[in-house]
């Protein structure tokens, strides 16, 4: 692991190993915060910082914490910058706040910032944690900003606030999707996402467990 | 490594852990704090700029919020001023949770389903006569299908007319009930009136399949619930246990001084 590279670590879970498309982890909060383009970007930049941080401080830390509770040292560390960034926003993004709500207290409950503590910050260095931190936050940030795009531009017709198809509302053409705003619609746009990044990296589809059979023929004994 | 995981490392380091992490989380709450109230007041005020239809992008809330608005303190089972609290610190929702100042609402009484009400209430004023205003902002608040709903609703100064009705916060089904929020759905609520005789009865109530009279408002189509809590709320806030006796004393004022 010694060997690892910076633009390594920062890149690859942007595209070759995504934690949303490839992990399919942080799904929850993917799904609720993506109807618009600039509240995506703000939970991005939100799980960017928890994730760089948690990891750095969990790598500094990492040769005294006891096995035992290391998952609730984590936990614990996870939390409080949650607890921190939560304050931050309120306290000079306060529109946005407001349109993240709970979702900002729930980063503590994404995947991916616990994964990335336990898998990568107890056995690495605090730089290289940190930067893998921000390479995975980068990843999520990505795709919610991709889903935030096709959400808000077909829920809305406007892409980070700014009018794009008029809505007939306004005196325009086109007539917004409202399923797009509502949270299955992201789940779509993440299935489709995952299905064209397949597509092209074929080495991430995984191996079926098992094959689906033909139906077999009930046998019907013709005893008459 | 084994000696971490002796108990008295654990101990160590969790005691350590819980210290500095908790100092980490109260600095940050303490540092922000002020900051965030900041925040919050404009908001509000901003809030009560809108719905009384003098907000303009690009203001300065709080010097239009001073010169324009007035804040004042109402007995809400009396009608009067009181001049017992603070209006400027006066926070009602912190009074409806305190038995010495507020009422716990009987199932029937309490069709906004808040529970408890405060005795006195905050009511924002426009115009420089509080006896003659020209415009009446009445918080309100009651609960819409998912949770609480809160919002202002203005009037005339006849205390009939209504000016506006705009939530700040809620948690209404995004396109159905959160269509609360809908600019073209607020509009409507502007020229109604609220009381057909004088009483204290509010006839105002949303209703399905296009409004006729000036006391109905389109309800909010596939928001059935919602739409009711609305009726419901503004029933229980404009009747004779919200503030209804307060609007009394205007009714034989003129339509906006």
């Amino acid at each position: 692991m010694a060997a690892d590279s910076v633009k390594d670590v920062v890149l690859s879970p942007v595209f070759k190993n995504n934690p949303i498309a490839l992990q399919v982890l942080g799904i929850c909060s993917a799904l609720a915060v993506t109807n618009s383009m600039s509240v995506s970007l703000v939970m991005g930049l939100a799980v960017i910082a928890v994730t760089a941080c948690s990891n750095l401080f969990v790598s500094l830390i990492r040769q005294h914490i006891p096995s035992s509770i290391r998952i609730i040292v984590q936990m614990t560390i996870i939390a409080s910058l949650v607890i921190v960034v939560d304050q931050v926003l309120k306290a000079y993004a306060y529109e946005m706040s407001k349109q993240l709500s709970v979702f900002v207290g729930l980063i503590i409950t994404n995947c991916i910032v616990m994964g990335r503590a336990e898998a990568y910050a107890m056995q690495n260095g605090p730089v290289m944690s940190f930067l893998d931190g921000v390479g995975n936050g980068l990843g999520y940030a990505m795709i919610l900003l991709v889903v935030g795009f096709f959400r808000e531009l077909f829920g809305s017709g406007s892409v980070f606030g700014f009018t794009v198809l008029t809505p007939v509302q306004d005196g325009g053409w086109y007539v917004p999707n409202g399923l797009m705003l509502l949270p299955p619609s992201a789940f779509f746009v993440i299935g489709l996402m995952i299905w064209v990044l397949r597509s092209i990296r074929t080495e991430q589809v995984e191996k079926a467990e098992y094959r689906i059979v033909a139906n077999s023929k009930a046998k019907i004994k013709e005893s008459v | 490594m084994a000696s971490n995981n002796s108990i008295k490392k654990t101990l160590t380091v969790a005691l350590a852990l819980c210290i500095v992490c908790s100092v980490v989380v109260s600095t940050a709450a303490v540092v922000l704090q002020p900051t965030q109230q900041k925040n919050q007041e404009l908001d509000r005020k901003s809030n009560i700029l809108q719905v009384a239809n003098l907000y303009e992008p690009g203001m300065d809330v709080d010097d239009a919020f001073d010169e324009l608005i007035t804040s004042r303190v109402i007995n809400l089972k009396t009608g009067e001023y009181s001049d017992r609290f603070d209006p400027q610190s006066y926070d009602q929702f912190d009074a409806a949770k305190d038995p010495a100042t507020s009422r716990t609402l009987s199932g029937e009484e309490d069709s906004a389903g808040i529970g408890r009400e405060e005795m006195y209430s905050t009511v924002y004023l426009v115009g420089d006569d509080p006896d003659d205003p020209d415009q009446i902002i009445l918080p309100i608040r009651g609960q819409g299908l998912w949770g609480l709903m809160r919002g202002f609703f203005a009037i005339e100064g006849d205390g009939n007319t209504i000016v506006g009705l705009s939530y700040y916060s809620h948690s209404e089904t995004p396109g159905l009930g959160g269509e609360v929020d809908n600019p073209r759905w607020k509009a409507k609520w502007q020229g109604k009136k609220i009381y057909a005789e004088d009483g204290m009865n509010p006839d105002i109530s949303l209703v399905k399949g296009g409004a006729e009279s000036k006391y109905e408002v389109d309800a909010l189509s596939g928001a059935t619930l919602t739409s009711r809590g609305v009726t419901n709320m503004l029933h229980f806030w404009l009747s004779e246990s919200g503030f209804g006796p307060y609007l009394a004393r205007f009714h034989g004022n003129s339509e906006g001084a």
